[in-house]
């Protein structure tokens, strides 16, 4: 049972200037398990995650990955991880099969297993029928499938996944959760993931650290970091909400108002909603729910989460891609 | 042996990226054949070097010039591996930095190498004739290339947008060709700009070349080899230490 952690992250901290991007973050991962780094941009997630694959001096802290320091090792902590940046980074060049034969050389893969190695990750993502087409043929998902793939191809511990979605249409980013869920299973591999958005965080992970301005500021399962709230949302549309009435209900666990809306977080919502709405009188419209990823983050950050769209997104760096030479 | 086999993975990609961008090969091959010819005819009806029609006087000077042009550009392709992000794959993998920058030394010699053979097939065609020592042609050629395309590689390391890239590019290509003898002789220059061109490394590419095709030297082959060594060498030192700097 008492196998160490594969990732294992102490004080980790990386500063420019007065600036601190990841300020001292300790997180450790299981083997097999998926791990999220969840939360806004620029909270420090891939910041952490370069310094994990030590393309990022840290200032103060380090971390273990696979048993090897990354700062006294870093060869061998390369050796064993399987990096997809948040950025398409294949050669649109080469073919998909051409980018997974030089990923294997740059690795060092034996020659014997690399051919056989090639056809299993081409397998795994469903590019078999395309791997000999060029990289700039291929759609937004496929390049992202391939460089999953290829994060494969060394057969490393754990697999980094930097926002693996973003920019992504909604049937897409439903495929490559689909991969991503049948890799876990095939591969027997552990995931550190970094995502902004709760959906996939909530769907991938088996633990999700959230992550705001350098600091991860809880770490759990998301059932039980939703569960921690102590009970469902009820919201309430109203324009003169007596609140004193409501906070002294004892199954109420937490009040908040934006506007003419209430949130309520009560335990055992569905049997106390009658009562609720009998003391507070006439309301616009009533919403039961159960808590998501985006109440556990306005809980612990007090602020309200917006998946805004990051700055140079995938399909602006493919549109970039076209325009080369 | 893992270093190896990446520094054949990026000579590799290098070689098959070059071959799958035609139209860089064929202006590269042209506008020299069109220099030659124009520039050569042109103004050969003017000048006068010796005994040598002017036009054959400079072609080992074009052939030259196609290197320093090819090399220096194909820097390019760094700043373009940062803006295209797959450098970030090179700079992951359990490699050195060194190999990355050999790799790609090696991918832009290899470039330099079949264009130089083209102009070297097609120039009987338009009249110039010269002496077939080929092994010791293509020995100067190989250390010319790795001192101007590790050149090409430092100012890719710097530079972060194709724009800025192709301004420096310019500023270094221009005078790198211009002040070599590559089209007039250097024997009776006034003294600043003999000057200028004596601390050019390629003004020795052009001595050597000339001299083996057509057996006129200033310097002569040894001071031509050693200059040019010692300058690969310091450009190679200076780009392994830039792509160890070289920042994601």
């Amino acid at each position: 049972m008492s196998t160490p952690p594969i990732v294992d992250v102490q004080n980790l901290r990386k500063d420019y200037g007065e600036f601190t991007a990841v300020g001292g973050v300790n997180f450790s991962i299981e083997e097999g398990e998926v791990f999220g780094l969840l939360g806004p941009n620029g909270a420090g997630k891939t910041t952490t995650l370069h310094m994990l694959a030590t393309l990022l001096r840290p200032t103060s802290g380090t971390a273990k990955v696979n048993g090897y320091d990354i700062l006294d090792q870093p060869g061998k902590v390369r050796k064993s991880i399987g990096m997809v940046f948040q950025e398409p980074s294949s050669d649109d060049l080469l073919t998909g099969y051409e980018n997974l034969r030089m990923h294997g050389l740059l690795y060092g893969v034996p020659t014997d297993s690399r051919e056989k190695r090639i056809r299993e990750v081409l397998e795994l993502v469903d590019l078999t029928d395309r791997k000999d087409d060029l990289v700039k043929r291929y759609s937004g998902g496929m390049r992202r499938r391939l460089e999953i793939a290829r994060g494969l191809m060394h057969n490393p511990k754990v697999l980094f996944l930097d926002e693996p979605t973003l920019g992504l249409d909604p049937q897409t980013r439903e495929h490559i959760w689909k991969y991503v869920e049948r890799l876990v299973v095939e591969q027997k591999i552990s995931i550190i993931l970094t995502t902004h958005y709760m959906d996939e965080a909530d769907r991938l992970c088996d633990r999700i650290a959230i992550v705001d301005r350098g600091k991860i500021v809880v770490h759990d399962s998301p059932e039980s970091l939703k569960h921690a709230l102590g009970g469902d949302i009820i919201r309430l549309q109203i324009s003169n909400p007596r609140l004193e009435v409501i906070k002294a209900l004892p199954f109420v666990k937490k009040v908040e108002v934006h506007d003419a809306t209430v949130s309520l977080t009560v335990e055992d919502a569905s049997s106390h909603l009658q009562e609720i709405l009998g003391m507070i009188g006439k309301v616009d419209g009533v919403e039961l729910r159960p808590p998501s990823l985006n109440d556990v983050f306005l809980h612990y950050t007090g602020r309200v989460y917006r998946e805004a769209e990051a700055e140079g997104g995938f399909w602006q760096r493919i549109m970039t891609a076209e325009a080369r030479r | 042996m893992s270093e190896f086999s990446g520094l054949y993975a990026i000579w590799n990609r290098e070689f098959k990226v070059y071959l799958r961008e035609r139209s860089r090969i064929v202006s590269a091959v042209i506008s020299p054949l069109l220099w030659l010819f124009v520039f050569g005819v042109g103004l050969g009806s003017a000048v006068n070097v010796g005994n040598l029609n002017y036009q054959t006087y400079i072609y080992p000077g074009i052939i030259v010039m196609t290197m320093i042009f090819s090399s220096i550009f194909y820097g390019a392709n760094v700043v373009w591996d940062k803006r295209l992000d797959f450098l970030k794959e090179v700079l992951v993998a359990p490699i050195r930095r060194s190999t990355a920058f050999f790799g790609k030394v090696l991918g832009g010699v290899t470039d330099g190498i079949i264009q130089a053979s083209i102009i070297i097939v097609l120039a009987p065609l338009l009249g110039v004739s010269y002496a077939l020592n080929f092994v010791l042609v293509y020995v100067f050629l190989f250390v010319l290339l790795v001192g101007l395309v590790s050149i090409g590689l430092i100012i890719g390391s710097w530079m972060e947008s194709p724009e800025g890239f192709s301004m420096l590019g310019s500023f270094v290509t221009f005078p790198l060709f211009f002040l070599s003898g590559a089209l007039f002789p250097i024997g009776n220059l006034p003294a600043w700009l003999s000057a200028i061109t004596f601390v050019n490394p390629v003004t020795y590419g052009v001595d050597a070349i000339r001299g083996l095709m057509l057996g006129t030297y200033h310097f002569g082959l040894l001071v031509d080899f050693v200059v040019l060594v010692i300058f690969a060498l310091v450009v190679v030192v200076i780009g392994t230490l830039s792509f160890r700097r070289m920042k994601l």
